[in-house]
């Protein structure tokens, strides 16, 4: 952002210093998440920069809290993360396939108390997660389903599904409903039309729903704390037991490859949303 | 009338056949929305009523000290009870003795007194012991506690089946022996504290929220789309990013030896021997969270802003305002949806907060939802984490209420 020759000094010296009070709170969003990662190469127990690593030596990294990650005796993480991808990955179907199928409701004008209905599936997003965790605790163990899978599922469905509806409902917004008349008035039956006709067409606002799912199930703790037994644990749960107990060069290692992940989960969400604007015909 | 009525093709009324059609468009988008409704309604909506229920529920306690509690009607609490009273408490204690279940009604005493532990115990011990007739002594006997009008009125304090006393308890008040309501004791008045430091939190996480994000998402808004594109990617990738990881990065920073200390020391700002805590208290909780929830207040702001032509500014310029009378006068009203609904989700969202605080909040930074957690998990007292969160629960639907109202749940912008 030049600026033009004609700018008197006082709004230069405003402008530079707008500018720096960004550059500053970007770092400040930014910054915390790159401490981790050269941490997790460190060559010692602790978690602090040494001074071989400020002095960029070799000697001073190494991969062994990733080998200890892996390999490490009695280490979690390898269960942590079979259950994680098993829960998410459930949970994701799960969430996606109700929450599609509501949205497709829920965007029709025929819809009845349709903002009452809306206030409600969104609900699970906004009540705080202690107190979602403490009623559904109460009801699975009610159910019998506390400490299994199937009652983490569960609840991770229900705390995925309004990132689906409306990621869902706004793909619908721009949705121009003559199509799928016209498949309706050639004969196509509505499920045909659907997989036909819709679904190719809002195909990016499902799978970046099934992301916001699959993230919210993935990182989850609240709610799995109060659910999950010995057997259920997961990688958040390991990672808040190790955090209490003391800060490990192997957590920050999982931590890294957690960055990595997330990395690759917002650049498939970016490229999704792109391609839905440019399908929808938003320009910018 | 009937002679002008449009007929379809297949000789039925025209309005007849299109509201045939309305119904089953109706009935076709009920049919998609109600798996998804039932199963919130069955796995949330249904749990969450249970546990308000349970929150009021005292029926167990009043089923176990059946008799006692009907002797006790006729007691005005004035004095101590009459020999019916110990009687009927006599029967109940044995029946409860026989069936080894007297272990449940203690830990409920307990709750409402501390000392019924040792007193049901030690009188459970020499039931057996008891001759027939003037309990009243005898009781007294076994442990002078029988004979104190403050143990006795907690006793029927537990007698109603539906109560509200733990919603009291979370304000810092309680039934007295002559139920009436009153405070607790000064040194255990900790509720009030621990709602006035989760708004308070609340607050200034949403105020530092929207002084840090306002500038940030005016430029993301101003700058051309291929700078936006990658400076937006500083908002969402900690976004993206898993809460425990933010979390950790924080503890790492804020800790004793860590960089930001070091920093501290180095710029001369306090000796080395003497670093300040930025953890385990107040301050990192602040700092954290405000980090944490900042994107939920970049967005909404960004997509506002994002609306908000320039030529309106360069309007105002053009008709003699200065840059600063412009922006006041023009764009800033132009952003209060944004504000509004930004603040409000970093709000709402603060105001549960439970893992951050827990792990970089220590004793002075923990909130109301770390109490919550600590008698579910902790005190096992559920009935009370039950109504602290209920009490939290209104109060969030609260805002949410108003976030519907004045933004539109539909509106919600995600990423």
């Amino acid at each position: 952002m030049s600026l033009p020759k004609y700018t008197s000094l006082n709004y230069r010296i405003w402008h530079y210093t707008y500018l720096t009070i960004c550059g500053l709170v970007f770092f400040f969003l930014i910054a915390p998440l790159f401490v981790i990662l050269p941490l997790s190469f460190n060559a010692e127990q602790y978690i602090h920069f040494s001074a071989k690593m400020l002095a960029l030596d070799p000697e001073g990294f190494s991969l062994r809290w990733y080998k200890d990650m892996i390999w490490g005796t009695k280490n979690p993480w390898g269960l942590a993360a079979k259950n994680s991808i098993i829960i998410a990955f459930f949970a994701t179907i799960g969430s996606t396939i109700l929450g599609t199928v509501a949205a497709l409701g829920l965007s029709s004008r025929h819809m009845p108390y349709k903002a009452a209905v809306m206030a409600l599936l969104i609900s699970p997003m906004i009540v705080p997660l202690i107190i979602s965790g403490t009623a559904i605790f109460f009801f699975m163990a009610k159910v019998g389903l506390s400490a299994t899978h199937t009652g983490i599922i569960l609840a991770h469905i229900v705390l995925g599904t309004p990132f689906v509806v409306i990621t869902v409902t706004a793909t619908l917004t721009g949705f121009d409903h003559s199509v799928t008349r016209a498949a309706a008035s050639l004969g196509s039956n509505p499920v045909n039309t659907f997989m036909k006709i819709t679904l190719p067409l809002i195909l990016p606002g499902v799978i970046s729903g099934a992301l916001f799912a699959f993230v919210t199930s993935f990182d989850e703790v609240v709610v799995v704390l109060f659910l999950a037994g010995l057997d259920n644990t997961t990688i958040p749960i390991q990672m808040w037991v190790g955090l209490r107990e003391q800060l490990s060069p192997t957590i920050m290692a999982v931590a890294t490859c957690l960055i990595i992940m997330s990395t690759l989960i917002l650049v498939t969400a970016e490229l999704l949303r792109r391609r839905s604007e440019r399908l929808r015909g938003i320009n910018n | 009338m009937s002679t002008e009525q449009i007929l379809s093709s297949d000789g039925i009324p025209l309005e007849v056949s299109l509201k045939k059609a309305e119904r089953r468009n109706k009935i076709r988008a009920v049919l998609l929305v109600a798996p998804l409704f039932l199963f919130i309604l069955i796995i949330y909506v249904f749990p969450i009523g249970e546990m308000l229920f349970r929150s009021i529920d005292d029926r167990k306690i009043s089923g176990m000290l059946p008799k006692t509690f009907t002797a006790m009607e006729k007691w005005d609490a004035k004095d101590l009870p009459k020999e019916p009273v110990y009687a009927a408490l006599y029967e109940d204690l044995s029946y409860l003795k026989e069936n080894k279940t007297y272990g449940q009604i203690i830990a409920r005493l307990n709750y409402e007194k501390s000392g019924f532990s040792s007193l049901i115990k030690k009188t459970v011990r020499k039931l057996n012991k008891f001759e027939q007739g003037n309990y009243k002594e005898q009781f007294i006997e076994v442990h002078k506690r029988w004979g104190q009008m403050e143990f006795m009125g907690a006793l029927k304090n537990t007698a109603p089946a539906w109560s509200y006393a733990k919603y009291l308890k979370g304000v810092d008040l309680k039934f007295n022996q002559e139920r009436e309501i009153v405070q607790v004791p000064e040194d255990r008045r900790i509720h009030k504290i621990l709602w006035m430091r989760t708004i308070n939190v609340a607050f200034w996480v949403t105020i530092f929220c929207f002084v840090l994000a306002y500038p940030i998402a005016h430029l993301l808004a101003t700058l051309p789309m291929k700078y936006s594109n990658l400076l937006m990617i500083c908002v969402l990738l900690p976004f993206w990013t898993s809460l425990l990881v933010r979390t950790s990065s924080w503890m790492v920073l804020l800790q004793q030896q860590g960089p930001i200390n070091d920093l501290i020391v180095l710029l001369g700002f306090a000796a080395n021997d003497n670093r300040p805590e930025l953890m385990y208290n107040v301050i990192g909780t602040f700092v954290a969270m405000t980090q944490i929830l900042l994107p939920f207040m970049v967005l909404p702001l960004y997509s506002v802003m994002k609306t908000i032509s320039p030529s309106l500014m360069r309007a105002g310029k053009s008709l003699g305002g200065t840059p600063l009378i412009s922006f006041y006068k023009i764009y800033f009203p132009l952003t209060v949806p944004g504000i509004g609904a930004g603040c409000l989700l970093v709000f709402i969202l603060s105001i549960g907060y439970y893992i951050t605080p827990a792990l970089v909040g220590g004793a002075s930074g923990s909130l109301i939802s770390n109490t919550i957690a600590y008698h579910m998990k902790s005190s096992l007292d559920w009935a009370f984490a039950s109504a602290l969160g209920a009490m939290l629960l209104v109060g969030v639907l609260t805002i949410y209420w108003i976030y519907n109202k004045l933004v539109g749940i539909d509106n919600i912008k995600l990423g």
